[in-house]
């Protein structure tokens, strides 16, 4: 049973949701947010979608592996805590860079943002795992 | 240098991760494994060689001071720890390399034993108590999921019995801390040292000794936590229970050692000498008496793992309270004997796997005459099953004597002599299966073995040969072995030289 209004909802909040999860994500460094919460939000829009549609439906909208998201995450979260010990510091600590942005104004870039960035991408890739293995489970007679 | 001290953790992290990538290419996820278990090696034998040259070396993860941050402390014990974990680990994965079946493989059985290593790497490394019980869970989450891999009835059974019983061990673990947290306000092994040695109430810490130690008790498969180990051990492939033999209850077993020497050492005529002492010398009886009447290879195996986790806490137990002399003595045994003790649980699991191979069965009533057959086998089984008993020139003699004789040196005549009650019960019960399955005439060959598949049988003896290779040299080389392992028991009886090393002056 497909209702109207729920797939509607779910087609639009679908893009909301992703763009809402990188806001978390982004502002996660000094306040409330980060990977986990990102992730989090990320894959509830696409929970969403499943139940609106179908898991098959919603496995064509991640279109990537979720298992390669996964791996994936796990290397840049370890790979940026390996940047620390290039710099000569102990491992996991954090290292900045200062870019240029736009009008004159600074951007600090550190390596706690691609931990957080790889926590993001495991947690989607974990929570749709299971989502995904449990819904096609159901849908078999 | 502080790298050096992640990369125990870091190089299986990186093994899984890759993994995943790979993950319908078994052939690579083959490689990056091994590739892994070498580099393994290769890292906790620098950081040994490391720790041997400088003394305790600590990691402050993020640049975060001791009592705030993560800290991974390195001394010998956990150095010795760590390269035999890797000797183990490296020889489980040659082994598995022809003996696990593809469907295991692709579901994801090369990045779990990655997984596993990491969890018990982390779990030696760690100085500080709540991070131990991060690492439990990572291996212990690693290991049901090995446990039950393949999902065949029997192994269903068994990782049933197997994960109940350990997450009620991590439930109280986790109480446990919470009682510790609130009353120390630390969690840093070495703060908490400090404090719980000037606690006003050792009443409430012995109380909460007494929940680790249940929570320990239940990993290192003590008296009258153990059962889930023999009626869970037998269940999955032989790789993956020589994988869990050679690590899992070791793993419990330090966690014992490193709090109950340097946080719980406030009553240790109560703690050491009365709840571990009455635990381990029932734990060896009840180990040797199993092994005797059991049938099964692997169910009996699983039995002398037991014996083996009572003879090292016996040590423990034996230094609380001791005289200095006596004491390092008591723990220098242990440390030698855990040590051996992970090389030759998994060198006769491997075997017991390929007995099986060989014979079609697990079941020693049936198997038969194969020293005629494979004279090769008999004799590896045969090395590995004295070392089990503890026979003079292998390795677990020199060590079981140490503690003996500490254990006499203190006036506990009565628990020594029933810990060589055990032991020439262990001898009865490897001498049973060893000529039941090797010396016996040939039973008619029973084929119940889906094993079959005509398979290159050399990478199962490399690892199984390597492994017994380990032995005798730790059994030849054991003046040597005790000298460190001497040096490590120093060390751990130095509480003030660990938290020296963690906290500095920062107290």
């Amino acid at each position: 049973m497909r209702s109207i209004i729920l797939s509607t909802v779910a087609r639009a909040m679908l893009p909301i949701l992703i763009m809402f999860s990188l806001f978390l994500l982004w502002r996660g460094h000094n306040e409330p947010g980060g990977g986990f919460t990102g992730g989090l939000v990320a894959a509830a829009g696409v929970i969403l979608f499943s139940l609106a549609y179908s898991p098959r439906a919603a496995r064509r909208v991640v279109r990537v592996d979720l298992k390669t998201l996964t791996g994936f995450g796990l290397l840049m979260a370890a790979g940026s805590g390996t940047v620390a010990v290039f710099a000569g510091k102990p491992f996991l600590t954090g290292v900045w860079w200062k870019l240029a942005g736009p009008q004159g104004s600074t951007i600090e870039l550190g390596t706690p943002f691609f931990f957080d960035l790889g926590v993001y991408l495991v947690v989607i890739g974990v929570t749709l795992s299971i989502l995904f293995s449990k819904a096609e489970e159901e849908e078999r007679p | 240098m502080s790298v050096l001290l992640a990369l125990p953790v870091l190089l299986p992290l990186v093994c899984a991760a890759t993994a995943m990538l790979f993950w319908r290419r078994l052939r690579v996820q083959r490689t990056i494994a091994v590739l892994t278990a070498l580099g393994h090696l290769a890292s906790t034998l620098a950081l040994f060689v490391e720790v041997r040259r400088f003394g305790i070396l600590v990691a402050r993860f993020g640049d975060w001071p001791a009592p705030y941050g993560i800290v991974f402390v390195a001394d010998t014990f956990s150095g010795l720890m760590l390269v035999t974990t890797s000797i183990v680990t490296l020889a489980v994965t040659v082994y598995s390399l022809s003996s696990i079946d593809a469907d295991r493989e692709s579901f994801g059985f090369f990045p779990l034993v990655c997984a596993l290593l990491m969890g018990v790497s982390g779990a030696f490394l760690t100085g500080d108590i709540f991070n131990l019980y991060v690492w439990f869970e990572v291996l212990l989450i690693a290991s049901f999921v090995l446990m039950a891999l393949g999902g065949e009835r029997k192994q269903l059974e068994g990782a049933l019995k197997y994960v109940t019983l350990n997450l009620v061990s991590s439930s109280i673990f986790l109480a446990g801390l919470g009682l510790l947290y609130g009353s120390m306000g630390t969690l840093n092994l070495a703060q908490l040292s400090v404090r719980v040695a000037e606690a006003t109430d050792p009443g409430f810490v012995t109380m909460l000794a007494m929940f680790f130690l249940l929570a320990f008790g239940i990993k290192a498969a003590l008296f009258p936590l153990y059962g889930w180990l023999p009626s869970s051990y037998h269940t999955p492939p032989t790789a993956v229970s020589a994988l869990f033999a050679g690590l899992l209850t070791k793993v419990g077993v330090y966690a014992l050692i490193r709090t109950f020497t340097l946080v719980f050492t406030n009553d240790p005529t109560f703690t050491h000498r009365a709840v571990l002492l009455g635990m381990a010398t029932v734990t060896i009886l009840a180990g040797s008496l199993g092994a005797i009447v059991q049938r099964d290879l692997r169910r009996a195996l699983s039995f002398t793992i037991v014996a083996s986790v009572g003879f090292a806490v016996l040590g423990l137990a034996v230094s609380g309270g001791a005289s200095q002399e006596l004491a390092t003595l008591a723990l220098a045994g242990t440390i030698a004997y855990v040590i051996q003790a992970m090389v030759v649980k998994t060198q006769v699991f491997l075997l017991s796997g390929i007995v099986r191979r060989l014979s079609g069965s697990f079941d020693v009533a049936r198997i038969g005459g194969l020293y005629a057959s494979a004279p090769g086998v008999a004799i590896l089984f045969l090395l590995g099953a004295l070392a089990l008993a503890g026979v003079p020139p292998l390795p677990s003699f020199i060590p079981k004597v140490a503690v003996l004789r500490a254990a006499f040196g203190e006036g506990l005549g009565v628990y020594a002599g029933v810990a060589l009650l055990g032991s020439l019960l262990m001898l009865g019960a490897v001498a049973r299966l060893w000529s039941h399955a090797f010396w016996r005439a040939p039973m008619e060959r029973p084929h119940e073995s889906d094993d079959d598949a005509p398979v290159n049988l050399v990478f199962r003896f490399i690892p199984v040969t390597g492994l017994t290779v380990v032995l005798v040299l730790l059994g030849v080389g054991a003046g040597p072995v005790f000298q460190v392992a001497t040096e490590a028991a120093r060390q751990l009886l130095d509480t003030d030289g660990y938290v020296r090393a963690v906290l500095g002056g920062a107290r």
